[in-house]
C-alpha cells in the first residue's frame, strides 16, 4: 500500500534560476534558443529559420545603404477623434508605447537608397500598439506614396501588423480605401512598388497596401493572414492546418512571388529593382 | 407573420398586444372599442417616435441586424424596374454573400450590387450570413469593371458582419480581394454611390463602399470592428461578456449614421420610417432610390476624370492627426 506514498518534506528549493532575456522561445518551432545566438544571426532562428520580430531601425540598417536613410513626416502624432473609451485612455496608451518603443508612431518613413538607387521606404513597427494601423500610419503611407510618384522612384513597404487601429474606429478603417488609392495612382503611373511582409501582418494592412506590391515578399514562417488565426478557430470550429497562414502557405496558394531570408533582403530587392526600373 | 420585438421594443409590444386584443373582443359584437383602440394606436406611435429618437449606439446596432430589416434583394425588387442579377467571378465560383447585376431604377440604367443576407435557417446558411468569401468581392469587381466600360453608374448597397473568417478564404486571397476592390474602386472612370442599408462591418463592408458619395440609411451601423470584438479586445475576463459590455463597446467605437456625418465620413443621412426601415419597406425604398439617383444625376455632369480626381481628394482629406512642424 505504502508504494506510492508521498514524501513530504522533500520539496526542493532548487529551481534553476534562468538569467532573464539570456534565453529565448521561438514563436514558429517553441525550441528554447540561446540568445547571443539568434542575435548573432540578425535574429533569425537557427532551429527553423523562423525570422523574429526587429524594430523598423534594426531594419533601416539591414535594408538600406548606411547612413542614406532621411526620415519624412516624423511631426505627425496621433489625436483622439472618438475620445475613445478604453481602461487607459487612447492619450495614455499612446503616450505609454511611445515609451516602450521609442517611436513616435507605428511606422517610420523616409527616403534612402539601396545599393545607391533612390527608394521611398515605410516600415512598421510591431512593438508600437501592435503595428496598428490608424490615421498616421495611413497618412505616413499615403505621402510616401505620393512622394515616391513625384520623384518617380520606387516606393517599398515593411509591414509587421495586426490590422486596422480600434481606438481610432472608422477613421482607422477609412485608412485602408486612402492608402489603396494612394497605391492605385503608384501603379497607374509605372512606379514599382515592392511590399515586404514581415510577422505578423494581418487585418487592415494585408487587405490594403501590404497585398498591392508588384513584387510581395514574405520573411520566412512569417504569419500573414487576413483573419486571425483565433478568429477562424472559433468560426468553423476546427483545428488549422499544419502552417496555415505562414510564408510559405502563401507562398504555396500562389498570393505571394517569394519567401525571402532577412541575409538575402537587400540584395533581392536591389535586384527587383535593377530588373524593372 | 409574428413581428419581432427587440428588447428595447417591449413598452411597443406591450401596447400593440393590447390593442390585438381589444380587436379582437371588438370584433363581431356589439361593444364598440375603436375610441380606445384610436387613442391606443396614438400613444404607440408616440411612443415608437420617442424610444427611435434617442436609441443608443448598441440598440441601433441590434436595429441594423434586426431580422425583419430589409436586405439588398428586398430594396432591389422595390428600387428597379428591371434587374438582371449576373453571377460568379469567372475564377473559382458564384458568392451568393454578394449579388449583383444589370438594372434600371426609374428609367435609368446602373448596375447595382450588394451584400445579401438571407432569412430563415436555410437562406440564411445559402448566403454565409452575409459574410463573401473573396469571391464575392471578385465578382463585384469584375461587375463594376463592366459598368465602367458601358459607363453606367455603380450602386452599392452594404450590410454585412464582415469578410468571412475560414480557411478558404484565407487560401484564396481574402486580404489581397478586398486591397483589390479597394485600390480599383478608387480609379473607376464610372460614378460610384454607396449605401449603408444595415451593417457596415469592418474591411468586408468597405471593400464595396468606396463611392463618390456614401451614404448611411437612419439606423445603420458601419464601424471597424464589430462591438462584440471590441469588448473581447478591452474587457476579456473570466466570466463571459454581456450586453452592458457591448453596450459600451459600441459607444466607444462611435459607430452610428450620425457620428460618421459628424465626423465627415459620411455624406448624409436616408431617413428611415418611425420604428425603422422594416416597418415601412416602400418608403424605405423611396428614399434610397430618390436619394441615388438625385446623386448620380449629379455626378453625371463630371467628367471621368474629374470624378476620379474628386473621389481621391475625398479620400485623402479622412484622417485625424496632428503635425509638428
Amino acid at each position: 500500500m505504502a508504494w506510492f506514498k508521498k514524501s513530504k518534506g522533500l520539496k526542493t528549493d532548487k529551481k534553476v534560476k534562468i538569467p532573464e532575456g539570456l534565453w529565448v522561445k521561438c514563436d514558429s518551432c517553441k525550441e528554447v534558443i540561446y540568445k547571443k545566438e539568434i542575435d548573432k544571426n540578425l535574429r533569425i532562428c537557427p532551429k527553423c529559420n523562423y525570422h523574429f520580430r526587429i524594430s523598423a531601425r534594426e531594419r533601416i540598417e539591414l535594408l538600406v545603404d548606411e547612413g542614406s536613410f532621411v526620415e519624412i513626416d516624423s511631426g505627425l502624432a496621433s489625436n483622439d477623434p472618438l475620445n475613445f473609451k478604453d481602461k487607459i485612455s487612447y492619450k495614455d496608451r499612446l503616450e505609454e508605447n511611445r515609451k516602450k518603443s521609442g517611436l513616435e508612431e507605428a511606422a517610420i518613413s523616409g527616403e534612402a537608397a539601396i545599393e545607391g538607387r533612390p527608394i521611398i521606404l515605410v516600415i512598421m513597427d510591431f512593438a508600437f500598439m501592435g503595428g496598428s494601423m490608424g490615421s498616421v500610419v495611413g497618412e505616413k503611407v499615403m505621402r510616401a506614396a505620393e512622394a515616391a510618384l513625384e520623384k518617380k522612384i520606387p516606393l517599398i513597404t515593411v509591414s509587421s501588423s495586426g490590422g486596422a487601429r480600434m481606438q481610432e474606429g472608422i477613421f482607422s478603417l477609412m485608412q485602408m480605401a486612402r492608402v489603396s488609392a494612394a497605391i492605385a495612382k503608384l501603379h497607374e503611373s509605372g512606379n514599382l512598388y515592392i511590399s515586404i511582409l514581415a510577422d505578423p501582418t494581418f487585418g487592415g494592412v494585408t487587405a490594403s497596401f501590404a497585398m498591392l506590391g508588384d513584387v510581395i515578399i514574405a520573411e520566412p514562417r512569417s504569419l500573414i493572414g487576413f483573419a486571425g488565426p483565433r478568429v477562424i478557430e472559433q468560426t468553423i470550429k476546427q483545428q488549422l492546418p499544419e502552417d496555415f497562414q505562414r510564408a510559405e502557405f502563401l507562398l504555396e496558394h500562389g498570393m505571394i512571388d517569394l519567401v525571402i531570408d532577412r541575409k538575402e533582403l537587400k540584395k533581392t530587392i536591389s535586384q527587383i529593382i535593377e530588373l524593372l526600373t | 407573420m409574428i413581428k419581432c420585438y427587440l428588447e428595447f421594443e417591449k413598452p411597443i409590444e406591450e401596447l400593440e398586444l393590447k390593442i390585438e386584443e381589444m380587436k379582437r373582443i371588438s370584433d363581431g359584437k356589439d361593444v364598440n372599442l375603436s375610441g380606445e383602440i384610436r387613442k391606443l394606436e396614438k400613444k404607440v406611435k408616440d411612443l415608437r417616435t420617442e424610444i427611435f429618437s434617442k436609441l443608443t449606439p448598441w440598440q441601433k446596432t441590434l436595429l441594423a441586424r434586426h431580422p425583419d430589416r430589409p436586405y439588398t434583394l428586398d430594396y432591389i425588387n422595390l428600387i428597379t424596374e428591371e434587374f438582371l442579377e449576373l453571377h460568379g467571378d469567372r475564377r473559382f465560383a458564384d458568392d451568393k454573400a454578394v449579388i449583383g447585376g444589370l438594372a434600371k431604377i426609374k428609367g435609368a440604367p446602373v448596375v447595382i450590387i450588394g451584400h445579401q443576407k438571407g432569412r430563415g435557417t436555410k437562406e440564411r446558411i445559402r448566403r454565409n450570413f452575409g459574410q463573401p468569401h473573396p469571391e464575392g468581392y471578385r465578382k463585384a469587381l469584375r461587375l463594376m469593371e463592366m459598368a465602367e466600360k458601358f459607363k453606367r453608374p455603380i450602386v452599392n448597397l452594404i450590410d454585412t458582419p464582415g469578410a468571412y473568417p475560414g480557411i478558404g478564404p484565407e487560401e484564396r486571397g481574402q486580404g489581397e480581394a478586398i486591397a483589390s476592390n479597394l485600390m480599383h474602386m478608387s480609379r473607376l472612370r464610372t460614378p460610384i454611390v454607396s449605401v449603408v442599408i444595415g451593417e457596415g462591418g469592418s474591411g468586408g463592408a468597405l471593400a464595396l463602399s468606396v463611392a463618390d458619395r456614401l451614404y448611411m440609411l437612419e439606423h445603420s451601423v458601419y464601424s471597424v470592428i464589430s462591438p462584440e470584438g471590441c469588448a473581447a479586445i478591452l474587457w476579456r475576463k473570466n466570466g463571459e461578456l454581456n450586453a452592458e459590455d457591448f453596450s459600451r463597446a459600441s459607444e466607444s467605437l462611435k459607430l452610428t449614421a450620425q457620428d460618421l456625418l459628424r465626423f465627415k465620413i459620411i455624406d448624409d443621412i436616408i431617413p428611415e420610417p418611425s420604428g425603422g426601415a422594416h416597418m415601412d419597406v416602400e418608403q424605405t425604398a423611396r428614399n434610397i432610390s430618390d436619394r441615388v439617383m438625385q446623386t448620380i444625376e449629379e455626378l453625371k455632369t463630371r467628367t471621368p476624370g474629374k470624378l476620379v480626381e474628386e473621389r481621391y481628394r475625398r479620400l485623402k482629406k479622412i484622417g485625424s492627426f496632428v503635425e509638428e512642424a
